[in-house]
C-alpha cells in the first residue's frame, strides 16, 4: 500500500508525460487525477492504520548510495508524521488535479501540466516519507525542480520565466545550506539514516565544529544550516522574496505547490529532526525568531497588495511563520497541525481566487473587482469560509491551530517567546484586516469594470467541487482533530514522531492558558481587523484612499514588499549580473575565444587568405610554377650528380 | 668529352654546340610563349610546339654526333606525339570557345582561389 502511495502519482506523470498526445486533454487530466485520488483514498487508510491503530512501519525498497561510511537505501518511513503528511499532500493534490481539469480546459498543453503536477505530488510524497537525509533532499529537490517547471508553465510570459528563475535560484541559497547541514551531519554522525541520527544526537550534544575559527555546538551547526534550507522552501523572512512572484504560475498550481505542500516541506523538515533541533536551544531560538518577522512581515505586506493571488501568497508566507514560531518554541505538533489545516483552507483560499480569476477571465487586480456575490455565489461562499478559517474564526480549524500557537507563545517561557507572542498577535490582527479587505474588494460594493462582471459566470461543477470538499476541511479539520493532534490524544497519536524532551512540557502549559483576555486575545483580534475592514472598505469607502495619501511613506514601504526586491536587486543581482557580464566579455570572450578558438580561426583565415592568392586560376602562372620547379629540381639533381654528369 | 671531330662536323662545318644553342634559345622561346602571352591560348599550343621541336633538334643532333639512330625514331615518336596533342588542344579549345564564348588567356581562370 504504501509504495502504491508514492509511486501512482509517478506512474501517472510518466504516462502523461510520454504518452500525453495518444491520451489526449482530457485522456490525462483523468487519468492523473484517477490516480493521485487512489493515492489519496490509500493515504486516508495508512493515516487511520498509523494514526490510530499505532500500526508504524518501515518499508524497504532498493539500495540507493554505499560508499565507504555512506550507506542509504530508498526506503519508506511510515509514522504518524509521515501519514499526516501524506494525507494533506494526496489530498489537496487530487482536488487540486480534478480542479485543473476545469480550470486549464482551454490551455494547449495540458498533458504536459497534469503530468508535471502528478511529478510534484511524486516528489513531495517521496520527501516525506524519507527515511534519511538523502532520499529527503531528493524529494526537497524533486518538488524545488517541479515548482520551477510550474511556475514557468507559461513560459510565453517573461515575467512567468523570470519568477521561475527566481524561485530556482532563492531555493539555491536555502539549498546551499541544507546540503551543507546534511554534509555536517555525516561529519558527525558518520550516517544519514535518521534511526541511527535520532538514537546517537544526544551523545553528540556537547561535540563542537569549527566554523570560520570559532568552535560552534556541532548540533546547533547542524541545525542553523538545515533551517536555512527550510527558510528558502518555506519563503521565511530573508529568503521569501520568490513566493509571492511564484503566483505567475497557473493557479492550481500557487494552492497545491505555492500553499498547501511544498511550501511547508520546510517546517516538515524541522519537525522530522525535531530530535536534533530539540537539543539545541540556539537554532530553536533562531526558528522562533524567523517565523515571528515572517509572521508580522508578511502580514504588513499583505495589506498592502491589490493582487487577489499576491494577498494570498503573503498570507501564505504569513502563516508559515505560526508554524515556525511553534516548530521553535519546542511545540511541534501545534506547527504540523496548523500546517494541516492551513493546508486545508488556503489551498480553498487560492482555489477559490482560482474561480474568481476564471469567473473573470484571468482578472486579478483587487481595484477592478467589486460586487461579484452576485454573479458567483457559490465562490463568494467558499472564499467566506476559507476567509473565516484563515482568520481564527471560533470553531473553524484555523480557530484550533492558530489559537493554539499563539497559546504555546504566551505560555512558553524560551527566550523570544514573549517577542513571538506580540508578533503573532499583531499578525492575527493584519491577517484578519487583509483577509476581509480581500473579500470586500472582491465581493461587495459597485462592479469596477461593468464589462467584466456582466461576464462573470460561475465555475462548473468540476471545479466547485473540489472547493466544497476543502471547505468542509477548512470547517471541520481543526475541530475533529485538534484533540489527536494537541491535546490529551497526543501521546497516542504520535507515539514519539515528534521528539520532545522529557522538560518539554509547553503544550500541556498551554492547555493551561485560562485568562479569558488572553484564550480569547485572537479572536478579538479577529473581530477587530474585521471591523476595521469593514469600515474602511463598506462604511466609509473613502477611508483607504484617505489613509494612502496621508501616510504615503508607510503605504510605499508596505506596497514595495518593504523593498526587498529593490535591496536584493542592488546588493546582490547587480554586482552578480556585472560581474558575469565582465567575465562573459572579458574572460570568456576576450581571453578564452580570443587566444583559444577564434584566435587560431582567425591566423588560419589570415594564412589561407595570403595563400589562397596564389591560386591565379591562369594557366601561364602554374607553367610558370612549373617551369620553376623543374628548373630547380633539374639543378639540384644536376649539382648532385655533378661528377656521373659530365663524365660521358 | 672526346675531342675528336665528328664525321657530321667535318662535312657541314657546324658544331654539335651549335646545334644545341639553337634548339635552347627555341626552348626558351617556347617556355617564355607560354607564360608571357596573354592573348591566345594558340599561342600557348603553338609555343608548347616550339619546344617540342627544340627537343627534337637536340634528338636528332645528338644521334648523329653519337651516331646512333635511337635518337632520329624517338624524334619521329615527338613528332607523333607532338600532332596527336596539338589535335587534341585544338579540340579542347574550339570546344571551350563553344563554351565561353572566349579563348583569351586571361579570361581562362575559373580554377581561381
Amino acid at each position: 500500500m504504501y509504495p502504491a502511495i508514492v509511486f501512482l502519482p509517478l506512474a501517472g506523470a510518466l504516462l502523461a508525460g510520454f504518452f500525453g498526445r495518444t491520451l489526449g486533454d482530457k485522456g490525462a487530466g483523468f487519468l492523473t487525477s484517477l490516480l493521485v485520488l487512489v493515492a489519496a483514498g490509500l493515504s486516508w487508510i495508512a493515516f487511520y492504520h498509523v494514526g490510530f491503530l499505532g500500526e508504524e512501519a518501515r518499508v524497504p525498497l532498493l539500495p540507493f548510495i554505499g560508499v565507504g561510511d555512506l550507506n542509504t537505501s530508498w526506503s519508506l518511513r511510515i509514522d504518524t508524521l509521515t501519514a499526516v503528511m501524506l494525507v494533506v499532500v494526496t489530498t489537496v493534490s487530487s482536488l487540486v488535479h480534478v480542479y485543473s481539469v476545469g480550470y486549464m480546459s482551454e490551455d494547449d498543453r495540458q498533458p504536459l501540466f497534469f503530468a508535471e503536477l502528478s511529478l510534484f505530488t511524486f516528489a513531495m510524497l517521496s520527501l516525506v516519507t524519507a527515511d534519511n537525509l538523502i532520499q529527503l533532499f531528493f524529494g526537497w529537490e524533486g518538488v524545488g525542480l517541479a515548482s520551477y517547471l510550474l511556475i514557468g508553465f507559461w513560459y510565453h510570459r517573461p515575467s512567468a520565466n523570470q519568477a521561475a528563475i527566481k524561485a530556482f535560484i532563492v531555493n539555491r541559497v536555502g539549498d546551499f545550506g541544507f546540503a551543507l547541514g546534511v554534509f555536517a551531519v555525516f561529519y558527525i554522525f558518520r550516517d544519514v539514516n535518521f534511526d541511527t541520527i535520532f538514537a546517537a544526537a544526544k551523545e553528540k550534544q556537547s561535540l563542537t565544529l569549527p566554523v570560520f575559527g570559532y568552535q560552534a555546538n556541532a548540533l546547533t551547526v547542524i541545525c542553523l544550516l538545515l533551517f536555512m534550507g527550510a527558510m528558502g522552501k518555506s519563503a521565511q523572512f530573508l529568503l521569501h522574496t520568490w513566493l509571492p512572484d511564484a503566483m505567475e504560475g497557473p493557479t492550481p498550481v500557487s494552492a497545491l505547490i505555492h500553499a498547501a505542500t511544498m511550501v511547508t516541506a520546510g517546517v516538515f523538515m524541522v519537525a522530522r529532526l525535531s530530535p536534533l533541533f530539540e537539543l539545541s536551544p540556539t537554532a530553536l531560538t533562531v526558528v522562533t525568531c524567523v517565523g515571528a518577522i515572517t509572521a508580522f512581515f508578511a502580514a504588513t505586506v499583505g495589506v498592502a497588495q491589490n493582487d487577489i493571488k499576491r494577498v494570498v501568497a503573503y498570507s501564505t508566507c504569513s502563516q508559515l511563520g505560526y508554524m515556525f514560531v511553534a516548530l521553535g518554541l519546542g511545540a511541534y505538533a501545534a506547527g504540523i497541525f496548523h500546517l494541516f489545516t492551513h493546508a486545508f483552507f488556503k489551498a480553498l483560499l487560492f482555489l477559490g481566487a482560482g474561480s474568481v480569476i476564471h469567473a473573470l477571465h484571468g482578472e486579478q487586480d483587487l481595484r477592478k473587482m467589486g460586487g461579484l456575490r452576485g454573479p458567483i455565489p457559490f465562490t463568494f461562499i467558499m472564499m467566506l469560509v476559507g476567509t473565516l478559517s484563515l482568520t481564527g474564526f471560533p470553531f473553524t480549524s484555523g480557530f484550533f491551530s492558530k489559537d493554539a500557537i499563539i497559546d504555546v507563545a504566551f505560555a512558553s517561557s524560551a527566550p523570544a517567546a514573549r517577542y513571538a507572542y506580540y508578533l503573532l498577535v499583531i499578525a492575527a490582527f493584519l491577517t484578519s484586516f487583509y483577509s476581509w479587505r480581500l473579500i470586500f474588494m472582491a465581493f461587495f460594493g459597485k462592479p469596477k469594470d461593468e464589462h467584466a462582471f456582466e461576464h462573470a459566470h460561475e465555475s462548473p461543477p468540476v471545479m466547485t467541487g473540489p472547493l466544497l470538499i476543502l471547505a468542509i476541511g477548512a470547517l471541520g479539520a481543526g475541530f475533529v482533530f485538534a484533540d489527536y493532534f494537541v491535546e490529551a490524544g497526543y501521546a497516542h497519536f504520535w507515539r514519539g514522531a515528534l521528539f520532545t524532551l522529557p522538560s518539554n512540557t509547553i503544550l500541556e502549559q498551554s492547555g493551561h492558558v485560562e485568562a479569558p483576555l488572553i484564550k480569547w486575545l485572537p479572536t478579538i483580534m479577529m473581530a477587530g481587523g474585521f471591523l476595521v475592514a469593514y469600515a474602511a472598505y463598506i462604511a466609509a469607502p473613502g477611508l483607504p484612499a484617505w489613509t494612502v495619501r496621508n501616510f504615503k511613506p508607510i503605504h510605499a514601504f508596505l506596497y514595495n514588499k518593504w523593498y526587498f526586491d529593490e535591496l536584493y536587486h542592488w546588493v546582490f543581482v547587480r554586482p552578480t549580473a556585472w560581474l558575469a557580464r565582465f567575465l562573459w566579455i572579458y574572460g570568456d570572450g576576450a581571453i578564452i575565444d580570443g587566444l583559444g578558438p577564434d584566435g587560431v580561426a582567425a591566423r588560419v583565415i589570415a594564412v589561407t587568405k595570403r595563400t589562397v592568392r596564389l591560386q591565379t586560376g591562369y594557366v601561364y602562372h602554374y607553367a610558370f610554377v612549373m617551369l620553376i620547379g623543374v628548373a630547380v629540381l633539374v639543378s639540384y639533381f644536376a649539382y648532385l650528380f655533378r661528377g656521373a654528369l659530365f663524365k660521358i | 668529352m672526346p675531342t675528336t671531330i665528328s664525321p657530321i662536323e667535318a662535312a657541314t662545318g657546324i658544331a654539335l654546340q651549335q646545334y644545341l644553342t639553337v634548339a635552347a634559345i627555341l626552348f626558351t622561346l617556347g617556355a617564355f610563349g607560354i607564360f608571357l602571352n596573354r592573348k591566345n591560348v594558340i599561342i600557348i599550343l603553338m609555343s608548347i610546339e616550339l619546344m617540342l621541336l627544340a627537343v627534337n633538334i637536340n634528338l636528332v643532333a645528338f644521334s648523329a654526333y653519337l651516331n646512333d639512330i635511337t635518337g632520329q625514331i624517338y624524334a619521329l615518336i615527338v613528332l607523333t606525339v607532338a600532332a596527336a596533342e596539338a589535335a587534341i588542344g585544338l579540340a579542347i579549345i574550339v570546344i571551350y570557345y563553344r563554351n565561353r564564348g572566349s579563348i583569351a588567356v586571361d579570361d581562362i581562370n575559373s580554377m581561381r582561389g
